[in-house]
């Protein structure tokens, strides 16, 4: 075990002490005990302190009733149903809502760059208004002004607002209309799902075909024209329209029928997305914007049109600067979800904060919230990092 | 670089064992790295262990006479129960009990600080002794008894109702089926509306809260159908609406909800001060001390005022580590307990103006009733 190190200096007579090697590890080993010894203690001062309060640590009451009532859950749920499941519709909910604000913020955010982009001064001008807007206030303030602004001028249920879809706007949600899927739907589905799979191959193959051989061979009118074709034949097959439109229609209380988003989700999606499309455009802009001029125009003097320019020089060389930041945006808006705790959506913090009260449990529910946005961090981030490695520039 | 620090990671590990199983004894081997090692060691594991047992012992009442003032688990957004004047004050029902406690202790009803806690917020408070007592509208469960801390003295006898729009039309809870419902999260209100719904088979959607100034902006804005709380809660809230006519407290009562103040768990010494104060102030209305004529009944004919004020006898004072006169004080800062209520909820009350009903003395035909002072 001892170390050897010291021998071997001993030619060059240099003493131990002023070995730079056995500096360096001396340092590790006295930061790496010290931050043991820090951990220790502070394990031991919190177990001793828990014994002291009487606080338990298990994990034994996520069996039991939760008795709580949880707004709107997306999986069947009700408070004779245990605290595990309570956590897992919140978890849902946190699912949910980081879902389609990921999706919704990098869509918009790429538009925005490129309006930022744009030489057309007023594009470029009205995005950058949007960024530095929402950029430069705090993403609480944002989830109260929509919230407790914006939906404090929207009409009470009786006068709903109407627009066409029909949509209806109220203080209860926005229900809109909502494709619902007839008897002989799935028909449909399938069909279009095969259609779908032989288009892609299709795509695969004629367009290795076309970088082999260097010939046309159409392989986006191809794929396009199969799924087309698939539409219409699973439409045949259904007999007519695969889709009912569900209308909502107010009846008692509340509208009934359609899709709902509640004013807690909206609000909480639309502030999650627009924050975090203000942050991921700059992001996209700086991406581009990395991509040296002369690239641009070497591919131009190639003969490449504009679009094979933007899809073949830009944007793979873009990727690779956007990616990395892209991800710790996405584990930015999964972790900032929990912010909704203020506007009454239950993501699986505010779930967590109810529980620890209703259960007494602080700190097992702590552990459990911390371990779950962890995980969820570490998932995002594993599956986003396969991503990045196949895009990255590959030195042969 | 990797491998070489294989070594010294195993090292590591060992040295660890060591020290976490002897304590920091001489140094295993004849390393100079390893003597340094165990020298910083030595200096946050034995800093560390005092500081950590402390919190634990010594009792809560040297704990506040050490700092000098009560530290009160309260809130600043009810009216009437917990709330701030216009000068920035923190008063209210529950406040002045904390108020009551400090004058006991310190003879200065000023010597507290009260910490607003959201309801979400204040059973950890009190589990970890963050706050010496929380007087802060909590019902007395059997499951909080357990978990939270010490429940004291029944102040206020509350029960859970509903308000809603006057303009609903509706007068019975049959009509609720479908109805949304604004609620503060982490209370017991929670939990019976969930029960009374489950019971009467009926479906509702729950819009939750953790603040409850959100709660009742968010029925007031017309977001829920009702919102429901402890009835002397809805009757706060209503006062502050813009439009207080325009909403109905139904006459139904769905459970019981005896507001109770707490204090941590173990330190018997703490609790037993701070219910013979709840005492004291109940016992005082009964006896007829009030705040302005305390000092008069010093010279009282009646033996059970002179035992209260400390003037007769001893009530447990000596055990308790408190001066003859500090259930006096208490009253002589705060008033009896009807003066406090009548305070912020009586016919004059500066809150709103809520009948006593249960919350009368026994002697009274109400259900204030507390142990002799003697």
């Amino acid at each position: 075990m001892a170390l050897q190190t010291p021998q071997k200096t001993e030619t060059t007579a240099i003493p131990f002490y002023r070995d730079e090697r056995v500096l360096q590890i001396a340092a590790q080993i006295i930061s790496a005990v010290l931050i043991f010894i820090l951990l220790y203690w502070a394990v031991v001062n919190f177990l001793r302190a828990a014994e002291a309060r009487n606080m338990t640590l298990s994990f034994g009451f996520l069996k039991e009733a939760a008795g709580f009532p949880i707004s709107n859950p997306p999986i069947e749920y009700d408070p004779s149903m245990s605290f595990a499941r309570a956590f897992l519709v919140g978890l849902a909910n946190t699912l949910i809502v980081s879902g389609a604000g990921v999706v919704t913020a990098t869509i918009l955010g790429t538009l925005i760059a490129l309006a930022r982009l744009s030489s057309n001064w007023l594009m470029s001008r009205i995005a950058l208004a949007f960024i530095e807007f929402h950029r430069n206030i705090p993403l609480l303030v944002l989830l109260f002004i929509w919230y407790f602004v914006v939906f404090s001028f929207v009409p009470p249920i009786k006068d709903s607002l109407v627009w066409p879809g029909p949509i209806f706007i109220n203080k209860r949600g926005i229900y809109l209309s909502w494709p619902r899927l007839t008897e002989t739907g799935p028909v449909f589905l399938i069909a279009l799902g095969i259609g779908i799979v032989v288009a892609i191959a299709a795509f695969s193959i004629l367009r290795k075909k076309r970088q082999e051989t260097g010939k046309k061979t159409y392989f986006m009118p191809v794929s396009i024209g199969l799924v087309v074709i698939s539409f219409v034949v699973g439409w045949f097959l259904a007999g007519g329209s695969p889709f009912w439109i569900d209308t909502p229609s107010l009846k008692g209380f509340n509208f009934q029928g359609g899709m709902r988003l509640t004013p807690e989700f909206a609000g909480m999606y639309l502030s999650l997305s627009l924050y975090t499309a203000a942050f991921i455009a700059e992001v996209v802009r700086g991406g581009i914007q990395a991509v040296s001029k002369g690239q641009i125009e070497a591919a131009r003097a190639l003969g490449l049109n504009q679009f094979q320019v933007v899809s073949l020089v830009v944007m793979p060389q873009a990727l690779r600067i956007i990616i990395p930041p892209m991800i710790s945006q996405y584990l930015n808006l999964t972790k900032n979800s929990s912010l909704a705790l203020a506007i009454g959506f239950q993501e699986v913090f505010a779930v967590g904060k109810i529980a620890i009260n209703q259960a007494g449990r602080a700190v097992p529910v702590f552990a459990l919230i911390m371990a779950t946005y962890l995980s969820l961090s570490l998932l995002t981030s594993f599956i986003l990092n396969i991503y990045n490695r196949r895009i990255q520039f590959v030195v042969r | 670089m990797t491998k070489r620090l294989i070594p010294v990671f195993a090292l590591l590990i060992v040295l660890v064992l060591v020290l976490s199983a002897c304590g920091g004894g001489a140094a295993p081997e004849g390393q100079t790295v390893v003597e340094t090692v165990v020298v910083t060691v030595e200096v946050p594991a034995e800093g560390g262990e005092p500081a950590a047992a402390a919190p634990a012992e010594g009792g809560i009442l040297a704990r506040v006479l050490d700092r000098g003032y009560v530290v009160c688990g309260g809130r600043t957004d009810l009216a009437g129960f917990g709330m701030l004047d216009e000068n920035g004050r923190n008063v209210g029902f529950d406040i002045d009990f904390c108020r009551a406690v400090a004058a006991a202790v310190f003879n200065d009803p000023e010597a507290v600080e009260v910490v607003p806690l959201t309801a979400a917020d204040r059973g950890p408070a009190l589990q970890t002794a963050e706050v010496d007592i929380l007087s802060r509208n909590v019902t007395w469960t059997s499951s909080r008894d357990a978990q939270w801390g010490n429940f004291t003295t029944i102040m206020f006898y509350d029960g859970q109702g509903f308000m809603i729009r006057k303009d609903s039309g509706i007068t019975s809870t049959d009509e609720f089926d479908g109805a949304t419902v604004c609620v503060t999260s982490g209370t017991t209100t929670e939990q019976n509306l969930s029960d009374f719904f489950r019971q009467n088979g009926m479906e509702y959607e729950a819009v939750i809260f953790e603040e409850s100034a959100a709660v009742y902006g968010a029925y007031e804005d017309a977001r829920c159908d009702i919102t429901t709380s402890d009835k002397s809660q809805l009757a706060s809230v209503r006062s502050g609406f813009a439009d207080p006519d325009a909403h109905i407290i139904l006459d139904i009562t769905i459970s019981k909800e005896p507001l109770t103040p707490a204090v941590p768990h173990g330190d018997d010494t703490w609790f037993d001060i701070v219910k013979v104060v709840s005492y004291a102030l109940i016992n005082a209305e009964e006896l007829g001390i009030t705040q302005a004529n305390v000092e008069d009944m010093k010279s009282s004919d009646n033996i059970n005022v002179l035992r209260l004020l400390g003037e007769e006898g001893d009530w447990g004072y000596t055990d308790l580590g408190l001066e003859p006169d500090a259930l006096a004080n208490a009253i002589a800062a705060v008033g009896n307990y009807g003066e406090i209520y009548d305070r912020y909820m009586g016919p004059n009350g500066i809150s709103f103006t809520l009948p006593r009903g249960p919350n009368n003395l026994w002697t009274n035909g109400g259900l204030i009733y507390a142990p002799p002072i003697k």
